[in-house]
């Protein structure tokens, strides 16, 4: 059975599954239930100065649903702790005292001066804690204050405090980053440049959930009025996805451990994750939808997926799908493709060919001698992967290689070899 | 109270009024909104639906389950109303699973069709309770059109003249409208007098005069329908009951289904309809099984359908053979009733021959007969079209017994148009009739728009 143990930056822990820092590691008695459920690890919820932080007594979270009310994506407008520092680190050195053998990693976010960061530092690392992981992702509430995303969304600050947390503690340093940005590279490079020890992304995405059309006002609401909230869930997974890769595969970050976050729902999603580069991962909001149960899932799944691969440990397949990440200018032109429809399986609902028509490049039928029949036509097809994205069967069109003959569109004869855009003779900065 | 052995042959009052209730309630609840929206998740809203194409009214069942899917039920209901304007009472009465259910594109893959008829009664419930009027009439265009019969086709045909600025006529029989809707269907999935608000609902776009209890042949006639009104259309339904031809026919306890269904559709009192102890029904057809559901479910013990033909040649559905035995109804095939036996002027029992079909679908007699005791026989062996009224001063072309229309529902007769049963070559379903109903009143308002003829009332 494949060895599910991680060790991230030296801290180690017997699953890669860590519960983020959000209200499932706000106090002892979660992490507790967290723990004894079987979670690798946690980032206990984000720590700042006395006097605590305050929540609103209104609706903290909003959600949006598929058709069937599954929860696929998730906002929030909580803010950091809202309970007394002290309080905080005395539970954290409980738990840690009690196990040994799950990361404890903490959040902190205070205001940005160094003062303010060389105080906080010994009294976590006087918990005990693994590690800590700073909070410049937070886009509500706090980043209003200076903080959160607010000093995520200016590299130079990246640096500057994650600067200062290497040098007043030994603790590992992890920088949480805010996907609010338009490169997300520039704030990694940044924490890499001050000597972080990783990166973890992404924390949650500017969002308004929906609006209450009664009453004019975001939904949900606090007495009328609403505010941008951080989206997360399932629906947020893509985006992080590729921000991971970006920073997986940017020469400048090169090697710099990444903790993946983001829609993290299921064993795959967690594998995809780890396959674009991340050393372990962080869930929220599967756990606040389903409770801590589904690590279960996620360790089983995980496991057995590797056994059926053949990696016994996590190593072996973290970053392998990194080198296929590329630039649009690098892919194959010569690589041909066409739908196929599966017969057998179509149900004949049509909507491959209402989109291809209305929407495409008319390349699917929709009669056959007069009946029901949905059948690619070649001479029109782009290979463009519409059909097989909307069919409602798993399997039903498949995108077929074409490595031999003439590509019955275009009219040219299949050439197997690679050449891409840096070449091709329509771009006019071809070499 | 319970039956007891003490009972006698045949007696109202078999079960409590808990039972009654228990027996009368839904057959199949309306959905709340949670399920309509899981159930219309489903749909994938195909390119052009085959269920919409298999519905007789071609109602765009694709785009109404989206609406309510997206929350917006009266679209929906409005959607349905517009090709259908008893679109409440066909989600109840439809054969769907012949219909749009068995097209459905999840029947073939899965086995489990999306729940059309169910999410259109959910769409369209409402909007009859709050009485959503979707349509404006256009204004006044002077013209008459006299409806014969308030069945399906006769109010869909008075509707959407309404709609077109007709001044409309109706005359029926009865007392009610509603024909079959409200005398022939089975209480259970008619309930809560939805035939008779569904016909109000109808009625309620205005412009409507209905004229109940007048007979056509006795109190009118057709020429002075011809003459008085810019356009006629006859709505007849299928008045005549076909009789078995045996000899005893007339003892008491031998009925004619459908009259025993009206008496039940009217009843606000279950207890007090006559029910046997031992029910023989004959005959294969929506109106048998109905009529064995319903008298089981009154407290018969012994409810016997009888098919002169095979199962497959049953017209009623294989969903409602199915219903009628896991209502406790036995069903025996192939076997023809032959002679009635009576006790003292009351029938007692029914003997039956065995029949057997050849390749060739001819239907024998075998040699075997058998005996069932019966305290009352229900004939449903069909209904006929009574043509004498209107044919025996008018020349109105029939076929198959029945009237001859074309695709526009135009009889052969200048200015008269017909719909629903009492036309050849239909399908005898309520929503056929309703088709029927609509394009003859399009059909109509061409035409009257257009002749120039005087119109006096």
């Amino acid at each position: 059975m494949a060895d599910l143990s991680a060790d991230f930056l030296g801290i180690r822990s017997p699953n890669p599954f860590w519960l983020a820092s959000a209200p499932p590691t706000d106090r002892e008695v979660n992490v507790e239930r967290a723990f004894q459920a079987g979670w690798g690890g946690v980032v206990w919820k984000t720590l700042g100065l006395d006097p605590h932080v305050v929540n609103v007594n209104g609706p903290r979270y909003g959600a949006i649903y598929a058709a069937d009310r599954h929860l696929i994506g998730f906002n929030n407008i909580e803010l950091i702790s809202d309970r007394p520092l002290d309080v905080n680190l005395h539970e954290i050195t409980a738990i840690k005292k009690k196990w040994p053998d799950r990361a404890v990693v903490v959040s902190l976010m205070v205001p940005c001066d160094e003062a303010s960061w060389t105080s906080i530092l010994p009294k976590v690392e006087a918990t005990g804690a693994d590690g800590i992981e700073l909070n410049f992702g937070c886009p509500h509430g706090m980043s209003e204050r200076g903080m959160g995303a607010a000093v995520g969304q200016v590299p130079e600050y990246v640096g500057m405090v994650a600067r200062w947390c290497k040098a007043n503690t030994n603790m590992p340093v992890i920088v949480k980053l805010t996907p609010n940005i338009t490169d997300i590279r520039s704030p990694a490079r940044a924490a890499n440049d001050g000597g972080a020890d990783a990166v973890s992304l992404i924390n949650t995405i500017n969002s308004i959930v929906s609006v209450d059309l009664d009453n004019m006002a975001p939904y949900p609401n606090t007495d009328g009025k609403g505010t941008h909230g951080g989206y997360c869930g399932p629906a947020v997974k893509p985006i992080a996805l590729n921000m991971v890769a970006e920073i997986a595969r940017d020469p400048e970050t090169l090697g710099l451990p990444i903790s993946g976050i983001g829609g993290i729902s299921t064993w795959r999603d967690a594998a995809e994750f780890m396959a674009l580069g991340a050393g372990n991962v962080q869930v929220c909001t599967a756990a606040m939808t389903y409770g801590f149960k589904i690590i279960e899932e996620l360790t089983a799944g995980l496991s057995n997926w590797m056994d059926d691969q053949g990696y016994t440990s996590l190593d072996q397949f973290v970053g392998k799908a990194v080198p296929n990440v590329t630039d649009w200018q690098y892919l194959n032109l010569n690589y041909i493709t066409k739908a196929k429809i599966n017969q057998d399986l179509c149900t004949k609902c049509g909507r491959c060919h209402i989109v291809c028509e209305d929407t495409s490049h008319q390349a699917i039928t929709s009669q056959v001698d007069g009946e029901r029949h949905y059948q690619v036509i070649d001479e029109e097809c782009v290979g463009c992967n519409l059909c097989v994205s909307v069919c409602p069967v798993e399997n039903c069109i498949t995108l077929d290689q074409q490595t031999t003959g003439i590509d019955a569109r275009t009219k040219k004869p299949i050439d197997n070899n690679y050449a891409n855009w840096t070449t091709h003779k329509n771009n006019p900065a071809a070499v | 109270m319970a039956p007891t052995n003490q009972t006698t042959a045949i007696q109202s009052g078999r079960l409590t009024a808990r039972q009654y209730d228990k027996n009368f309630c839904d057959l199949h609840p309306l959905l709340t909104e949670k399920q309509a929206a899981a159930e219309a998740g489903r749909c994938y809203f195909c390119f052009d639906a085959p269920c919409m194409n298999a519905c007789p009214t071609t109602i765009d069942i694709a785009l109404f389950i989206r609406q309510i899917a997206t929350g917006d039920t009266k679209g929906s209901a409005k959607t349905i109303f517009s090709q259908n304007i008893m679109g409440a009472m066909c989600a109840r009465v439809c054969p769907t699973e012949q219909l749009c259910e068995q097209v459905c594109v999840r029947h073939d893959s899965e086995q489990k069709p999306v729940s059309i008829g169910r999410l259109q009664r959910y769409a369209t419930e409402n909007a009859i309770i709050e009485n959503r009027q979707f349509f404006d009439r256009k204004p006044d265009s002077g013209k008459t059109v006299a409806v014969v019969g308030a069945g399906p086709a006769g109010l869909a045909c008075a509707h959407r003249l309404a709609m077109h600025g007709h001044q409309v006529t109706i005359l029926d029989a009865k007392p009610k409208p509603g024909g079959l809707n409200e005398y022939g269907i089975a209480t259970y999935k008619a309930l809560d007098d939805i035939a008779a608000r569904e016909a109000e609902y109808i009625l309620g776009i205005g412009n409507i005069e209905v004229h109940y209890q007048k007979t056509l042949g006795q109190d009118y006639t057709l020429e002075s329908l011809r003459s008085n009104y810019g356009a006629v259309f006859l709505g007849l339904g299928m008045a005549g009951v076909n009789q078995l031809g045996l000899d005893n026919e007339n003892l008491s306890g031998v009925i004619n289904a459908v009259d025993y269904i009206a008496d039940l559709r009217q009843s606000d009192d279950y207890a007090t309809l006559s029910t046997p102890e031992r029910a023989v029904i004959i005959g294969g057809g929506m109106t048998a099984i109905d009529m064995a559901v319903q008298i089981k479910l009154l407290g018969s013990r012994d409810v016997t359908l009888v098919y002169r033909r095979d199962q497959n040649a049953m017209k009623a559905s294989p969903y409602e053979q199915e219903l009628a035995q896991t209502k406790g109804v036995n069903i025996i095939f192939n076997a023809s009733p032959k002679r009635l036996i009576g006790e003292n002027g009351a029938v007692s029992s029914i003997e039956f021959v065995r029949t057997k079909t050849a390749d060739n679908g001819q239907l024998s007699d075998t040699d075997e007969t058998f005996i069932l005791d019966a305290d009352m026989v229900f004939k449903a062996i069909g209904q006929n079209f009574n043509a004498t009224p209107i044919t025996s001063d008018q020349k109105l072309n029939l076929k198959n017994h029945r009237l001859h229309v074309d695709d526009n529902r135009r009889t052969s007769l200048e200015n008269v148009w017909a719909g629903g049963d009492c036309v050849s070559d239909g399908e005898d379903l309520t929503v056929s009739a309703v088709n029927d109903g609509r394009i003859a009143a399009i059909d109509i308002d061409q035409y009257l728009s257009t002749s120039n003829k005087k119109e006096g009332v």
